[in-house]
C-alpha cells in the first residue's frame, strides 16, 4: 500500500515538474470540443444534441494522449525493471500508475467540462450528470488505456497503434457516458447508464490492472 | 425451378446488383485469400531454397 | 499397447503438425465444395421469394454465415491464443496468428454485404444497426490484432502480447455488443429487422449450409497459412532444412 502511495506521489511530482503534460490533455479537450460548434453551426438546440457524443469523444482523445507517457518514461530510464524485481507486487504499483495517470490526464477533464458544457448550452443539471458520467468514465479510460500502454511499450510506431488497440475498447464506456447526459436531457432519467458505467467500472478496477501487469511483464521480457 | 429464365435469375427481381455485389465480393475474397497465401507459401520456400544452396557452396569451398 | 494409442501431443511441435495440415486440407476443402454447393443450392433454387424483400433478401445466405464466422474465427483465434500463451506452445500462437487475417475477411464481408443488403431495403449504405455496429468494432478488434503482432519484431512477444490483447478483446466483446443494442435500442425508432422472426425452413437450411462451407473455408485458408508460418517461423530449424521442397 505505501509502495503504490509512493508511486502515486512519485508520479505526480514528475508532472508537476513539466506541468505541460497536464495541460496539453487539458488544451486538447478545450480545443476539441470548441472545433465542433465552429465546423456544424451556431444552433443551440442543436449543440445541446451533440454536446455530449462531441464532449465524451474530446475527453477519450484527450486521455488517450498521455497513456503512451505511462509507462515510456520509467522503461526508458530503467525505473520499470527496479519495479519489476521490487517485493511490491506489481500489480500494485501499476495500480499505482494508473491512479496517477487519471490525476494528471482524467481529474482536469472532468473539472473543466462543466465550463466547456455552458459553450454548448446545457443546464446545470445536465452538467451535473456529465461530471458525475466523466468522473466515472475517466479512471476506465486510464485503466484500458493501461493495457494498451503496456502492450505497446517500447513497439514502432506506438502512439498510432495504442490508440488502434485502445478506442475499439473504449466505446461501452463513451455509449454508456454519452447515454447518460442524453438519457438526462430527454428526461428519462440517467440512473440505469451511470449504473452500468459505475458496474463496468468496478469490472476494470478489478482485471485491467491485472491484465496490464502480464502485459508489463511480456513486454519486459 | 423458382426461375422461369437465366436472365430472370440474374436479374434477381430488380435486386441483381446487390445480391451479385455481395456473392460477387465473396467470390472474388475466397478466391484471391488462398491464392495471396499459395504466393506467401512459394516466397518462403523460395528464400529457404536459396539459403540451402548458399549453405551448401560455403561448405563445398570450405 | 502404446502403439494403439495416439499420442496426439505429438502434433503440438510444428514439426509433425506441418505434413498432418498438409493432408487435411484437401479433405477440409472437399467439404467446403460439398457444404457450398448445397448451400448455394438451396439458397437459389428451393428457397422461395420473400414476402417483403423480394429477391433481395438473398444476401442472407452469404451475409449471416459470413457474420457467425467472423464471431466464431475471434473466439477461435483468442483460445488458441490463450494456450500458446499459458501453455509456452509455439503453434498454438501460429494458429492464432494464421486465424486473424480470416477473421478480418469475414468482418469485412459480413459489412460490405451487409451494406448491400441495407441499401435497397432501408435506402442507405451504412445503417447503425446494433449488429453491424458490433461487427464493425469487432473488424477493428482484428485489425488491432494484426497490427500488433505486424509491429513486434520479437515473434515470442508478438505471440503473447496478441494473446493479452486477443483475451482482453474476447471479454470485450459481449460488452461491447450489449452496449451498442442499448444504444441502439434508445436511438432508433423504428427497430430495423435484419432477420426475421419466422423464417421458412428451406431459408434456415441454406444459411446453415453455407455457414458450415465457410467454417470449412475458414479451417482449409487457417491450416494453409498457418504452413507458411511455420516455414518462415522455424526456417533455422534442421527438420526444415531437410523438407523435400526446400532441400537441394
Amino acid at each position: 500500500m505505501n509502495a503504490m502511495g509512493a508511486i502515486i506521489r512519485r508520479d505526480l511530482l514528475m508532472v508537476m515538474r513539466r506541468k505541460s503534460e497536464v495541460l496539453t490533455a487539458l488544451f486538447f479537450f478545450v480545443i476539441v470540443s470548441s472545433l465542433f460548434p465552429l465546423g456544424i453551426g451556431p444552433e443551440p438546440a442543436l449543440l445541446r444534441k451533440i454536446a455530449p457524443g462531441v464532449l465524451w469523444v474530446g475527453a477519450l482523445l484527450a486521455s488517450m494522449l498521455g497513456l503512451q507517457r505511462m509507462f515510456a518514461a520509467d522503461h526508458a530510464d530503467g525505473t520499470l525493471e527496479q519495479m519489476v524485481i521490487s517485493p511490491t507486487p506489481l500489480v500494485l504499483l501499476v495500480f499505482g500508475k494508473i491512479v496517477a495517470h487519471w490525476l494528471v490526464s482524467g481529474l482536469p477533464l472532468v473539472l473543466i467540462a462543466p465550463v466547456l458544457g455552458m459553450q454548448f448550452d446545457l443546464d446545470v443539471s445536465a452538467l451535473g450528470v456529465l461530471m458525475l458520467a466523466l468522473l466515472l468514465g475517466t479512471p476506465l479510460l486510464s485503466l484500458i488505456g493501461a493495457i494498451g500502454a503496456a502492450l505497446t511499450l517500447g513497439v514502432r510506431g506506438g502512439g498510432v497503434l495504442l490508440s488502434l488497440l485502445v478506442l475499439p475498447l473504449y466505446i461501452p464506456a463513451l455509449i454508456f457516458g454519452a447515454g447518460a447526459v442524453q438519457a438526462h436531457i430527454s428526461g428519462l432519467g440517467a440512473d440505469g447508464h451511470l449504473s452500468l458505467l459505475a458496474a463496468i467500472l468496478a469490472l476494470a478496477a478489478f482485471f485491467a490492472p491485472w491484465a496490464a501487469t502480464a502485459a508489463l511483464r511480456i513486454a519486459l521480457e | 425451378m423458382i426461375w422461369n429464365s437465366a436472365s430472370d435469375f440474374f436479374a434477381m427481381g430488380g435486386y441483381g446488383l446487390y445480391v451479385w455485389g455481395s456473392f460477387g465480393i465473396c467470390a472474388v475474397a475466397f478466391l484471391a485469400e488462398p491464392l495471396l497465401i499459395r504466393m506467401r507459401h512459394r516466397e518462403i520456400v523460395r528464400t529457404l531454397r536459396r539459403q540451402a544452396a548458399a549453405e551448401k557452396l560455403e561448405l563445398e569451398n570450405k | 499397447m502404446s502403439n494403439r494409442l495416439i499420442n496426439w501431443f505429438r502434433f503440438s511441435s510444428p514439426h509433425n503438425f506441418y505434413p498432418l495440415a498438409g493432408k487435411m486440407i484437401p479433405v477440409f476443402w472437399m467439404l467446403t465444395a460439398l457444404f457450398g454447393v448445397a448451400g448455394l443450392w438451396m439458397g437459389f433454387f428451393v428457397a422461395p421469394t420473400d414476402a417483403q424483400q423480394g429477391e433481395g433478401y438473398r444476401i442472407i445466405f452469404i451475409h449471416v454465415p459470413a457474420s457467425w464466422m467472423s464471431m466464431v474465427i475471434y473466439m477461435a483465434m483468442a483460445a488458441w491464443a490463450a494456450v500458446g500463451l499459458s501453455l509456452n506452445a509455439r503453434l498454438s500462437s501460429m494458429m492464432a496468428q494464421a486465424l486473424a487475417p480470416t477473421g478480418a475477411l469475414m468482418a469485412f464481408l459480413s459489412l460490405w454485404t451487409g451494406a448491400f443488403w441495407g441499401k435497397p431495403m432501408w435506402g442507405t449504405w451504412w445503417v447503425w444497426d446494433a449488429r453491424i455496429t458490433s461487427e464493425l468494432i469487432l473488424f477493428f478488434l482484428y485489425l488491432g490484432f494484426m497490427a500488433l503482432q505486424a509491429s513486434i519484431d520479437d515473434p515470442r512477444r508478438a505471440d503473447k502480447a496478441g494473446a493479452v490483447l486477443a483475451l482482453v478483446g474476447a471479454v470485450n466483446v459481449p460488452i461491447i455488443y450489449y452496449s451498442v443494442v442499448w444504444w441502439n435500442t434508445l436511438h432508433q425508432g423504428s427497430s430495423i429487422n435484419l432477420t426475421k422472426s419466422s423464417m421458412a425452413v428451406t431459408m434456415m437450411w441454406g444459411m446453415l449450409l453455407m455457414a458450415l462451407c465457410l467454417w470449412m473455408y475458414s479451417i482449409a485458408v487457417a491450416l494453409t497459412r498457418v504452413r507458411a508460418i511455420i516455414l518462415e517461423r522455424e526456417a533455422h530449424t534442421d527438420w526444415v532444412k531437410q523438407l523435400k521442397e526446400i532441400k537441394a
